[in-house]
């Protein structure tokens, strides 16, 4: 890159020193590096729109089919004169499984951020994230290993408990008994697996808690308890929803751990600790393939109603993160 | 306490100043104030300086004796008998986690009744407080860990090293007592190595790239390419499957086959990778940036001579940490790799391919323990590659210093795993950096 200095020529012709102009040239390799990675760029962009299109172009298909009912009916019947199939049990399945994966896992991810960024001594710190980070590592199918396998056995007896003695709950209440392969049993995984990522966030916002405040708060007397209720919970606040909502989008894509799980089926159920349910990405990885032509439709239909879902989640808790981290509507 | 306190403690736990100590202490020991000094000249006696206020030794809630060990220990034993007594004598409640899950409400609530009673009510929020956030932590790495241990301990006992990594799975009989001697995983391993590998050569350039043009080139479009590749890194891994399925098989211009498959994990590579990697450009001085411009370098020059080589550290865990990303990836393989039973490491770009989370996916679901504990063992196979790849990627995480030796890192390094599975957004404001 040069850099030109050359006299404006608007002032040329009077006596006073013409002020300079700053123009920038590039030499060719310059030109040829710039666009190389502005096409790059592009490109990540162009693969998002290109994303959207091919699976609404290809969903399309089984929207002509179903209309509208789509979003209403629930089923997989894509063969045959008569095709019935629609995703609103899905959606209704994932939305529980996020709901049990964040009761569970938003308040122990917070826990651990407070541990991580709070308690923790220094020179245990750098571990104990490297745990929690590996934890994230772990991929979702040894996680859905586990859970099929030790959990689920442990946890069955836990949903009995719960289904007896809570029952005056909607949610808690068991029609049909076997309490296996349950939306309760595959939340909880994907509660568990959601907590590195948010402890990871939330640990991030709360050690940009400014170091003034903490330390007024404690020369005033205050307890560390009584310091991180007035000062870094406040200052985290938009980072912690903002955290806890990017969990919330993993939660609704986790597909590996809640296919293994799940019994599946195509009722739409408030009773979360009996076996069935389903949710959207898990009918798309276990029917994949066993609908003829309309089935793929549908699942790419579903694909696409994922997508989107997901993408809104994502960019309004991304929002929300970079809002909190500027340190814009703090008020301490 | 001492009788030279004189401060002490209400039984309320607030501090009260009850009486003006005497200047020597019944033990004899000296008041440490220096004696007045006495003029000659005057006669008035010398007035009594005001004695200064001894400052009381305040309630620490992080002070940890062997007291509060004691109640935790107590509170811990107490829920125990309470919770046994409720459960299994009064009413007639079962279940293993259920009785943990009563164990430990009624562990944090005995602590803050206790401390409540020996120490104070704000001590008492406090250290229950520190009791749950501590075990919280605790509980996750001990899922950790034990995930770890538990997948070792399935797999390792029965896995035959003869043939676990020379043999696939083509000539498994059910009837075979001794199936295991003849079914192996090489297939699935081939698989994963060469649609990783690929994906990664494609993947790794364009994200280093469009990390290049975020953070060095800027200008028109950055914003919206940052947000774009925020949103993107948030896809489901299930639609980046279905999505080279849609554009790629079902127009015919591929079969199923590890070629689709890199291609598929290439869209989930690339827009985590392309964020560490700027996260990494940025923390490059901008200093190194102008001398090498001062000095005449062209742009390219500066980024290729001086940017990379700087944050090179960066680069390498950035892609190491986006390996171990991909290689458990099992959703994009359903629609794309498809799986199989062979070694087919030449039909890479025509042919279905086994890979390792397929293997563990189709395998578990059968009735047969022999391909169970196959399972197992690619599940550790897979574990020990990605347990690999992140010491790998934290001991390149660290750069090296002027003696050669990796520096020692900080309290606060390492963030980078969770940019990769969660979009979180690369800070748009640089002032508060």
């Amino acid at each position: 890159m040069t850099i030109d200095l050359k006299p404006s020529p608007a002032r040329a012709d009077r006596d006073v020193p013409a002020p300079l102009t700053l123009t920038r040239d590039y030499s060719t390799p310059d030109r040829i590096y710039r666009a190389g990675v502005r096409i790059s760029g592009g490109g990540v962009f162009l693969l998002l729109v290109v994303i959207g299109i091919f699976l609404a172009w290809s969903g399309y298909p089984a929207f002509q089919q179903a209309g509208w009912k789509f979003f209403t009916r629930s089923g997989f019947q894509t063969l045959g004169a008569h095709p019935t199939f629609g995703v609103l049990a899905s959606i209704v399945g994932t939305v529980e499984v996020a709901f049990v994966a964040m009761i569970v896992g938003a308040p122990v991810a917070i826990a651990t951020a407070l541990f991580l960024s709070e308690y923790a001594p220094l020179k245990t710190r750098r571990s104990l994230i490297a745990m929690i980070d590996l934890a994230a590592a772990i991929p979702s199918i040894i996680f859905g290993l586990w859970a099929v396998f030790e959990l689920q056995p442990n946890v069955v007896g836990f949903s009995t408990w719960l289904s007896h003695h809570l029952a005056f709950i909607p949610f808690f209440k068991v029609v049909s008994p076997p309490l296996n392969a349950s939306i309760f049993i595959a939340g909880l995984v994907v509660g568990i697996m959601i907590v590195p990522i948010v402890a990871s966030i939330c640990r991030e916002v709360f050690s940009l808690a400014p170091a003034g405040e903490r330390e007024a708060a404690l020369a005033l007397g205050a307890s560390r308890w009584q310091m991180i209720r007035t000062v870094v919970l406040p200052f985290g606040r938009g980072g912690m929803v903002g955290a806890v909502m990017l969990g919330l989008g993993r939660a609704l894509e986790e597909t590996i751990a809640v296919s293994i799980i799940l019994g599946g089926s195509f009722t739409v159920t408030a009773h979360i600790l009996q076996k069935g349910g389903s949710t959207i990405s898990q009918l798309i990885a276990v029917n994949f393939g066993s609908g003829g032509t309309l089935g793929l439709h549908d699942l790419l239909l579903c694909g696409f109603v994922l997508f989107l879902l997901t993408l809104v989640i994502n960019l309004a808790a991304s929002a929300i993160v970079n809002r909190s981290r500027s340190g814009a509507g703090v008020d301490l | 306490m001492t009788p030279e306190n004189t401060i002490r403690t209400a039984p309320h736990g607030i501090l009260v100043e009850t009486t003006s100590a005497p200047a020597s202490t019944a033990d004899g020991r000296q008041d440490p104030r220096p004696p007045e000094p006495t003029s000659p000249n005057t006669a008035t006696p010398p007035t009594p300086t005001p004695r200064p206020r001894r400052l009381p030794s305040p309630i620490r809630p992080s002070a940890f004796g062997t007291q509060d060990a004691m109640i935790l220990i107590m509170a811990a034993v107490s829920s125990l008998c309470l919770v046994w007594v409720v459960f299994y004598q009064l009413t007639s409640l079962s279940g293993g986690l259920g009785f943990l899950v009563c164990w430990y409400i009624g562990f944090v609530a005995l602590t803050w009744i206790a401390t409540a009673q020996v120490i104070e009510r704000q001590v008492a929020t406090d250290r229950a407080v520190a009791v749950v956030v501590v075990s919280a932590a605790m509980l996750i790495v001990a899922i950790v860990v034990f995930i770890v241990a538990w997948v070792a301990y399935k797999a390792i006992p029965s896995i035959h090293w003869g043939s676990l990594f020379t043999k696939d799975q083509k000539s498994f009989v059910v009837t075979d007592p001794n199936a295991l001697d003849h079914v192996g995983v090489v297939h699935a391993v081939i698989g994963t190595l060469e649609q990783v590998l690929v994906a990664v050569l494609i993947g790794v350039p364009f994200a280093i790239a469009t990390a290049v043009y975020l953070n060095e080139v800027k200008g028109w479009g950055v914003k919206t390419v940052r947000t774009v590749v925020t949103a993107m890194s948030g896809t489901p891994s299930v639609v980046a499957g279905i999505f080279i399925y849609s554009m790629l098989i079902l127009t015919h211009v591929l079969t199923y086959s590890g070629f689709a498959a890199s291609l598929a994990l290439v869209v989930i590579l690339l827009p985590s990778v392309t964020r560490v990697v700027e996260e990494v450009l940025r923390v490059v001085p901008s200093g190194l940036r102008e001398a090498s411009l001062a000095l005449g370098a062209p742009e390219w020059r500066t980024v290729w001579s001086v940017v990379l080589p700087t944050a090179r550290s960066g680069v390498v865990t950035a892609v190491l940490l986006g390996i171990a990303r991909i290689v458990g990836e099992t959703a994009p393989l359903l629609f794309t790799a498809f799986g199989s039973q062979v070694v087919n490491w030449r039909g890479y770009f025509n042919h279905d391919q086994g890979a390792l989370p397929l293997v563990i996916f189709s395998d578990v679901r059968q009735a047969q323990p022999v391909l169970i504990n196959l399972a197992f063992q690619a599940a550790f196979v897979l574990m020990s590659i990605v347990l690999v790849l992140f010491v790998l990627a934290r001991i390149f995480s660290r750069p090296k210093g002027k003696n050669g030796k990796r520096m020692k890192p900080g309290p606060n390094d390492d963030d980078l795993m969770a940019r990769l599975f969660v979009p979180i957004p690369i800070e748009q404001n640089e002032e508060n950096r």
